[in-house]
């Protein structure tokens, strides 16, 4: 068992035990399994317009372990960013629970940070240094001056360390979104939520920050949730998805995807993955049509 | 034969490229460009046209009692500079409006925080903005006067309304105009109540708050002049709007255009090193404006 892990924090497990290949019976399997980080029970979610109250998602029900990178996808409109708000307590759901270490999520609360898509997630009036600092500093958690090294230490991981002191305005659209990484990272986060964090950027950043996201996660072992509607980002960033049907949305699938990396894209296997669910999430509307 | 448009198909070429010297990548822009680039050059060259209209304007007028030429003008301030009595007035005037000026800030800071935190305050805010808002301070002279007296505190009040108001509905607009994103990047790390306004709503409003000090700066000078010119000294010791008015029973209009001139250049002063520094150091900075 390697201990070194330990050193970043109650966020990052320890590597997990490779999964029994033979459990004899469902409870055995899930001794094997432990008890999740997050467990999304249920969750049923609505949003209310002017006129009228819109089920975003219905009973919808996953759990996430530790060191999972857990991806959420589905076709807009599907409610997979109101369930993330949900799950950083932004939202209430209306049926269900969403339990954290077995506690009811209810509000914000820095155990679960947020990469947004926006890029002006970042405080425009702080530097980048400040700006990795400010959840730390605002939830009490460190005092400034751990802070301050924390802080350093995880923009050196994003690569950004020589920008410390350079405003978000005069950083590109990737470069703001590995400080909001870095960021994110820095408070050390039971869970790390991001919400198409990826989307705005162009297609050769995107690739390059899916890459530099897994390389980050193979060093400090975080528990990610992901949110996306690109089926490939899914295969390649996650080790497990969750398909989520629109309108509203409801579990449809949950799928392996532990064995793809950047180095499998259009190998035969990636493409039949790829095509098994490109089929579940459009074989209802072919239906339809 | 085929009826497509094909392309031709070309060769491919490799090219090995030596480091590029046969220009400078970066060179200076030329003095003069560099000149003009300064704010200051530009605004002073506006400043010295206007004088010299004033000037040619005044001697072709030639009535002293009417229009005295922008030199006597000068010359009366430099004067009144020299013998203390101007920067005397200046003293008074800017004691009060200070005094008046702050404490409007203040009640805005209190009222806004209050508007974006219950809906009861911002039906306060909306309500109370929307009545005293187009009342003009001046006309709240006479019941200062009653209340306060004839003194410093009548003058801070009608200064509080008149600052108050436009900056509280400023402050409130940028309030409402910060993104969403940043909201809610704020809420996640557990920041509520009045240190969520200070560290979040605050800085991401301040080119609105900025402006609405402005605006309050502006409408609090106007007041305090205006309302020395409508009932004179406080306590026996009048400021700057007195001693216009005062020299303008005495027709010396030189005097009364120092006296103006004197109000001019303490707003270019204002303007141009307080909230202009003020804004290089926050909102260009950060970029929140260009």
């Amino acid at each position: 068992m390697t201990t070194t892990m330990l050193r970043a924090g109650p966020a990052f497990a320890r590597p997990v035990p490779a999964p029994q290949p033979a459990a004899p019976g469902p409870a055995a399997e899930a001794a094997a399994v432990g008890t999740p980080l997050l467990q999304v029970d249920g969750v049923s979610l609505e949003y209310r317009t002017r006129e009228r109250v819109v089920r975003a998602t219905h009973r919808v029900s996953f759990d996430l372990h530790e060191a999972d990178r857990f991806v959420l996808l589905g076709p807009s409109g599907c409610g997979k960013s109101t369930l993330l708000k949900a799950i950083g307590g932004f939202i209430r759901p209306v049926e269900g629970e969403i339990r954290l270490d077995g506690r009811g999520v209810s509000a914000p609360g820095p155990d679960r940070i947020v990469v947004f898509q926006e890029f002006d997630q970042l405080p425009p009036w702080k530097t980048v240094h400040q700006n990795v600092m400010f959840p730390l500093l605002a939830s009490r958690s460190l005092g400034r001056k751990e802070a301050a090294e924390r802080a350093l230490h995880y923009l050196d991981k994003v690569g950004l360390a020589r920008f410390a002191d350079v405003h978000p305005h005069q950083l590109s659209g990737g470069m703001k979104q590995r400080v909001a990484i870095a960021r994110a990272l820095a408070m050390q986060p039971r869970v790390l939520l991001m919400d198409e964090p990826f989307a705005a950027l162009d297609a050769l950043t995107r690739r390059k920050m899916q890459d530099e996201l897994l390389a980050l996660w193979d060093e400090v072992r975080f528990t990610l949730l992901f949110v996306t509607h690109s089926i490939e980002e899914a295969l390649v960033v996650g080790n497990r998805i969750a398909l989520l049907s629109p309108h509203p949305g409801r579990m449809r699938a949950e799928i392996n995807s532990h064995g793809f990396t950047l180095g499998s894209l259009g190998g035969s296997e990636f493409q039949a993955a790829s095509q098994r669910i490109h089929r579940m999430l459009f074989e209802e509307e072919g239906a339809v049509a | 034969m085929s009826g497509f448009l094909n392309p031709p198909v070309r060769g491919e070429y490799e090219r090995r490229l030596e480091p590029f010297t046969e220009l400078p990548v970066e060179r200076a822009l030329p003095f003069a460009t560099r000149v003009w680039a300064q704010g200051g050059v530009r605004k002073g060259l506006i400043l010295a046209v206007l004088a010299v209209l004033w000037e040619l304007l005044a001697r072709w007028q030639d009535n002293d009692l009417l229009l005295p030429t922008f030199s006597a003008t000068a010359r009366a301030l430099v004067d009144g500079l020299a013998s203390g009595e101007l920067i005397d007035k200046v003293r008074i005037s800017f004691a009060v409006l200070l005094q008046g000026y702050l404490a409007g800030v203040l009640l805005a800071f209190v009222l806004t925080t209050l508007a974006v935190s219950t809906q009861l305050g911002r039906d306060l805010l909306d309500t109370l903005t929307s009545m005293f808002n187009p009342l003009p301070a001046i006309a709240l002279l006479p019941l200062a006067l009653l209340w306060f007296g004839l003194g410093r505190g009548s003058l801070v009040f009608v200064l509080i309304h008149s600052v108050l108001w436009p900056l509280a509905l400023n402050t409130y607009a940028g309030f409402q105009g910060v993104p969403e994103t940043l909201r809610m990047a704020g809420r996640n790390y557990g920041l509520r109540g009045l240190r969520y306004v200070l560290q979040i709503l605050v800085p991401a409003a301040l080119p609105a708050i900025l402006s609405g000090l402005k605006i309050g700066w502006a409408f609090a000078w106007r007041t305090l002049i205006a309302a020395e010119l409508v009932f004179g000294a406080s306590s026996g010791k009048g400021g700057l709007g007195w001693y216009i008015f005062q020299n303008r029973n005495e027709l010396y209009t030189d005097r009364v255009f120092a006296g103006l001139a004197m109000v001019v250049l303490i707003g270019l002063l204002v303007e141009g090193l307080g909230f202009a520094t003020l804004e290089r150091l926050t909102v260009r900075r950060w970029g929140q404006q260009r």
